[in-house]
């Protein structure tokens, strides 16, 4: 196997002071959501760590999720690909193709057998293996041989996390995420459309600096970012709790910046950073940009309604499945009156 | 019109998430000075509507000790007009912020100099002697 520098070695080799390094772990802390108290252990935690070997595959996907990674700031992506992993195989980002990539993607699965970690954005297809194929491999195949020796499996984005748009009714190409296939791996979802370019990061942070995965929620996501919905840490939540609303996007209420609940905003059942961590170098979020949240790191989230409807209006289980629930309500109602019917007959009957 | 902030929309500044964090501050100086105990806040972990951390900012003021430090970008470490509160911003290599903490301690950590740089420039003078 190649010898892997620890990270300390790296930064030693740059010229990094201590200085620059104590700067390193009080943003990595902060990266990871971790206390600062949390630093020192950090820091002794990376200068040992050894950068891991990372395999990226992309499937049925826009390239979005890479596009929000490589404008990622903390640390930045050159930072974090030339030192802190070693990118190994990433279609759009490698110089390699054809069977000259497709060798670099075998070799880094050899040299890092059991070790190295796997990114995937994009869905799989299985109504036909031919509908996305990669050197003539189809993605479940490239999936299924490229997990066989890894330490942990990451699915980048909702297309790879819970199917995403391709998998939305009427899903043509039959797509399925990561974990609808990978069983006997670990399997760490980082859903939206794209993920918060940090949350990617500190995911690979997290196992470079501790070689394991975060705490994860019932949905695979890690805890750190997907632990509260957009709506606990809204900065317009105050507006809520005071019943003031934005009716329409240009009324006195959304000047205001009042609240965009009635505006179909899916803060209150999405879980995500996007409040805190914010976007485009921590400048703002969409709420803070006056449009709702559309609620797009929550499974399925393509097929739950209008995104401008509000969720009193039964967004979240869809008009359809309300208006089913209300027909259904009523047809027990009928069958419980009928069988009541039939025990008072009975027990008149017996009287 | 030439720019974004001539736009005549009106955001109301306070959502009321400064003063929290003002009374957590009070609370650490307390705990400054009774257990000599430090505290770090990390900003960017706490919601702030649009204005609301430059508010933040102009209640702390400016004190009379500025540090610069240049190690993997710029960072600037200022004493606020409360002695022992500090505020600290990291930028990277692009310029870009990506730490910003408040710091109750009588001196930031990251102003000390640390004994693996002070060996190796120990080295580098003793190679004078040689």
């Amino acid at each position: 196997m190649n010898y892997r520098p620890t990270v300390g070695e790296i930064l030693q080799a740059k010229g990094v002071s201590r200085r620059g390094f104590l700067k390193y772990c009080a943003t990595t802390a902060s990266l990871l959501a971790l206390p600062p108290s949390m630093i020192p252990r950090i820091a002794k935690a990376i200068e040992n760590a050894r950068r891991p070997s990372v395999i990226w595959l992309s499937f049925q996907e826009c390239t979005g999720c890479t596009e929000s990674l490589t404008r990622s700031a903390s640390p930045t992506v050159e930072g974090l690909i030339f030192d802190a992993i070693s990118l190994d195989y990433h279609h759009t980002l490698q110089a390699a193709a054809g069977e000259q990539a497709e060798a670099a993607r075998h070799a880094a699965m050899e040299e890092n057998d059991g070790q190295y970690l796997v990114l995937v954005d994009g869905s799989i297809p299985m109504a036909n293996p031919g509908y996305s194929t990669i050197a003539g491999i189809s993605n479940v195949d490239m999936l299924m041989d490229t997990v066989k020796g890894a330490a942990a499996v990451v699915a980048i984005g909702s297309c790879a996390a819970f199917g995403g748009l391709p998998g939305a009714d009427p899903n043509p190409t039959g797509a399925v995420s990561v974990q609808d296939l990978v069983k006997d791996k670990p399997v760490v979802n980082v859903p939206g459309c794209p993920p918060i370019p940090m949350v990617m990061t500190a995911v690979l942070t997290q196992f470079l600096t501790f070689g394991q995965i975060p705490e994860l929620d019932k949905h695979g996501r890690p805890l750190a970012f997907f632990g509260n919905t957009i709506h606990d840490r809204c900065y317009r939540r105050p507006f809520y709790e005071q019943g003031k609303f934005a009716e329409t996007f240009d009324d006195e209420g959304a000047k205001a910046g009042w609240c965009l609940y009635k505006l179909g905003c899916k803060g209150p059942t999405t879980y995500n950073a996007c409040a805190t961590v914010k976007w485009n170098q921590g400048t703002s979020f969409p709420i803070e940009s006056g449009h709702p949240c559309l609620g797009c790191s929550e499974p399925r989230f393509w097929d739950k309604g209008g995104f401008y409807q509000p969720l009193s209006t039964g967004h979240f289980g869809s008009g359809a499945t309300v208006a089913g629930a209300a027909v259904a309500g009523v047809a027990l109602g009928v069958v419980a009156a009928a069988a009541g019917k039939r025990r008072q007959a009975k027990y008149t009957k017996e009287a | 019109m030439n720019s974004v902030n001539e736009i005549p929309v009106g955001v109301e500044t306070t959502h009321g998430n400064v003063r929290p964090i003002l009374s957590e501050i009070l609370h650490a100086l307390d705990k400054l000075l009774d257990e000599n105990a430090t505290t770090t806040i990390d900003l960017a972990s706490l919601p702030f509507g649009p204005g609301e951390l430059d508010a933040l900012e102009a209640a702390l003021g400016e004190g009379e000790l500025v540090a610069k430090l240049d190690a993997l970008g710029n960072s600037r470490i200022r004493e606020t007009t409360y002695p022992g509160v500090w505020w600290i911003e990291h930028r990277n290599v692009n310029d870009e912020i990506v730490g910003r903490y408040v710091e109750v301690t009588r001196l930031p950590e990251i102003l000390c100099s640390q004994d693996a740089d002070i060996g190796a420039g120990r080295a580098r003078l003793g190679e004078m002697f040689e």
